[in-house]
């Protein structure tokens, strides 16, 4: 760092700037606070930031204790999640593998293919794919949300751009010790290609856990709901005790922020690879 | 340890000579095996679909009625739908949204990254801070600003009528401003996005650049027109088209505030094939409106793709 930088203007700007970012972050701060409030206090006005009468664990209990309980929404949302991120990772990986390092007949014409792919917007094809599931007997499961969300043209494309960098040599001396393409894949490009799978998986899960559009359309009892959709419940059953609504609301982004704090540089960096490359 | 390399290499030549299965022939179809998946999976999911939606915007067909109700009707929907108001009033909308968010977050994204990138101090703080919203579930956030936007007790109409305005607007609950309510919300989500793409973009550009222009005595204004702008023209080029796509899509906010309403106020296209086929059922119909969908994505990539490639100096 240099000593330039430590101007006088500079320092007064990054004052300006913490400023504005507390400002741009003040709804995220009043939901945390209106979460711990009484429902009386939350439009006391001026805004009484810190509550006067805690009812924090009033409004928990609302939250995670009611007839149809967050805990619930949670464990849908984990396990819809957590598979999907799997799978994905795995196929985009596998597309990867052979785009990158494998020479087969019609590589070419695959590959522009699922460039190509990567236009359809998922909105354009709602209506087919509903009727699908409904015919295929997936209709209010979660399996209908997995096996909508585990092939992705795009991130198969970001682990090819990232596996062409990976040195044939490696591959060549695993071979030479008698490993076939999938002890290959399995053990010189999955270890290799790591950072790149952790950050495709961290986005993934993110978009997952954040998916609305997906469970509204494909789920319809309230024990398969995921958090996007419980919000929803719990907007038509609380929907003016915004106290108890914070909570909910406090309780869907948590585990996100918690993700992105403890792994920003790859969330911040996954998100940036599509635009620098893509 | 080189001996047992070379039994295995001798080995594996021999092997190959006399068995069916040579290394190119495995080659081939490993290649195949590992990538079948992915190209199944997306021509049964994606492809298959938009070929159906494709049929199925020429048909008539009421869910209810089971396949047997398909009735072909020629393009009837696609000229129906330049008469349904409900579908016009979606349409402008999407474009007042698109022309409202996206050259607004560009600039400020641009302007603020500039200003993290150079001029401040704890960077990763600002980053994160500014970030913060994007990754937040839209659902989640939606209901915070519901709150806010609270025609009579929310904080927001509070300050303006504490500051003098007897009457605020209704925001979400009001025809005339539910559409920017909206915008406010899609904005304050989506400028963290926009300034994380363009920080990566600035990370590439050589500090030797600012250095040398710094000795010619250019001031920071200068540098930033001169050199970060025009060398950010891909960046720039790239969140045009992202943001445009991303910003014709926009429907869980919505659908979560009001439902296109009040009266259709803020309805868009995607929520208008979300009311025809998931709540009315009018498959057909609601296939022919994303069709329009596809062709205005499809539209819009390729016509800044055209005018930018002339543009562009990468």
């Amino acid at each position: 760092m240099s000593f330039q930088k430590f101007k006088l203007s500079n320092i007064i700007l990054t004052f300006l700037f913490a400023v504005l970012s507390l400002f741009f972050l003040l709804p995220l701060i009043w939901m945390l606070s209106a979460s711990a409030k009484t429902e009386r206090d939350v439009w006391t006005f001026p805004i009484q930031w810190i509550p006067k009468d805690w009812n924090w664990v009033s409004n928990f209990k609302a939250v995670w204790m009611g007839d149809v309980s967050f805990g619930l929404f949670y464990m849908n949302s984990i396990k819809i999640a957590v598979i999907s991120t799997l799978a994905t990772v795995l196929f985009s990986a596998m597309a990867g593998y052979a785009l990158s390092k494998l020479q087969f007949k019609g590589k070419a014409a695959v590959f522009s293919l699922m460039l190509a792919f990567m236009m359809i917007p998922e909105q354009a094809t709602l209506v087919p794919r509903y009727i699908m599931i409904k015919e295929l007997g997936l209709y209010d499961s979660h399996g209908a949300l997995i096996l909508m969300g585990i092939f992705s043209s795009y991130f198969a494309f970001l682990l090819r751009q990232f596996m062409l960098g990976i040195h044939n040599d490696m591959l060549e001396a695993a071979e030479l010790d008698g490993a076939g393409f999938f002890r290959v894949f399995i053990s010189v490009m999955v270890p290799l290609s790591r950072p790149i799978l952790a950050t495709v998986g961290i986005i993934k899960f993110i978009w997952t856990w954040n998916d609305y559009q997906g469970p509204l359309i494909m789920l319809n009892s309230s024990k398969l709901f995921t958090i996007p959709l419980g919000m929803q419940f719990f907007q038509e059953e609380f929907g003016t005790r915004i106290a108890v609504m914070m909570m909910a609301s406090v309780a869907a982004i948590i585990p996100l922020l918690v993700l992105f704090l403890a792994l920003q540089k790859q969330v911040i960096e996954g998100i940036a690879i599509g635009g620098v490359k893509g | 340890m080189s001996n047992q390399v070379m039994v295995q290499k001798a080995t594996a030549a021999k092997t190959e000579k006399k068995t069916y299965w040579t290394r190119k022939r495995r080659e081939q179809w490993a290649g195949w095996i590992f990538i079948a998946p992915e190209v199944i999976g997306m021509l049964i999911l994606s492809v298959f679909p938009l070929v159906c939606s494709l049929f199925l915007s020429l048909t008539e067909w009421n869910l209810v009625g089971g396949f047997s109700a398909i009735h072909f009707i020629g393009f009837d929907n696609f000229v129906n739908l330049f008469k349904d108001n409900h579908f016009i009033k979606a349409l402008k909308n999407n474009v007042l949204f698109t022309v409202g968010t996206v050259p607004l977050t560009i600039v400020m994204g641009i302007i603020l990254a500039a200003l993290i990138h150079k001029k401040l101090h704890f960077k990763s703080y600002f980053k994160a801070a500014f970030f913060i919203p994007y990754i937040c579930s839209t659902v989640a956030i939606a209901a915070v600003w519901q709150a806010l936007y609270h025609p009579s007790k929310g904080p927001l109409n509070q300050l303006l009528m504490d500051m003098g305005m007897s009457h605020p607007p209704r925001w979400l609950v009001d025809t005339g401003f539910s559409l920017i309510a909206i915008m406010i919300i899609y904005i304050w989500q989506i400028l963290g996005y926009q300034i994380i793409i363009f920080l990566a973009g600035m990370t590439n550009i050589p500090d030797e650049l600012y250095e040398a222009a710094t000795i010619d005595g250019a001031s920071g204004m200068q540098q930033f027109r001169k050199i970060t702008v025009p060398l950010l023209g891909p960046t720039t080029f790239f969140l045009v088209i992202t943001s445009t796509i991303s910003s014709f899509k926009v429907f869980d906010m919505i659908k979560f505030l009001t439902n296109g309403g009040p009266n259709y106020s803020s309805t868009v296209i995607v929520y208008q094939i979300y009311e025809e086929g998931f709540e009315r059922f009018q498959m057909g119909y609601a296939s022919a409106m994303s069709w329009v969908l596809f062709l205005i994505i499809l539209l819009v990539t390729s016509v800044t793709w055209m005018t930018q490639s002339k543009k562009v100096h990468y």
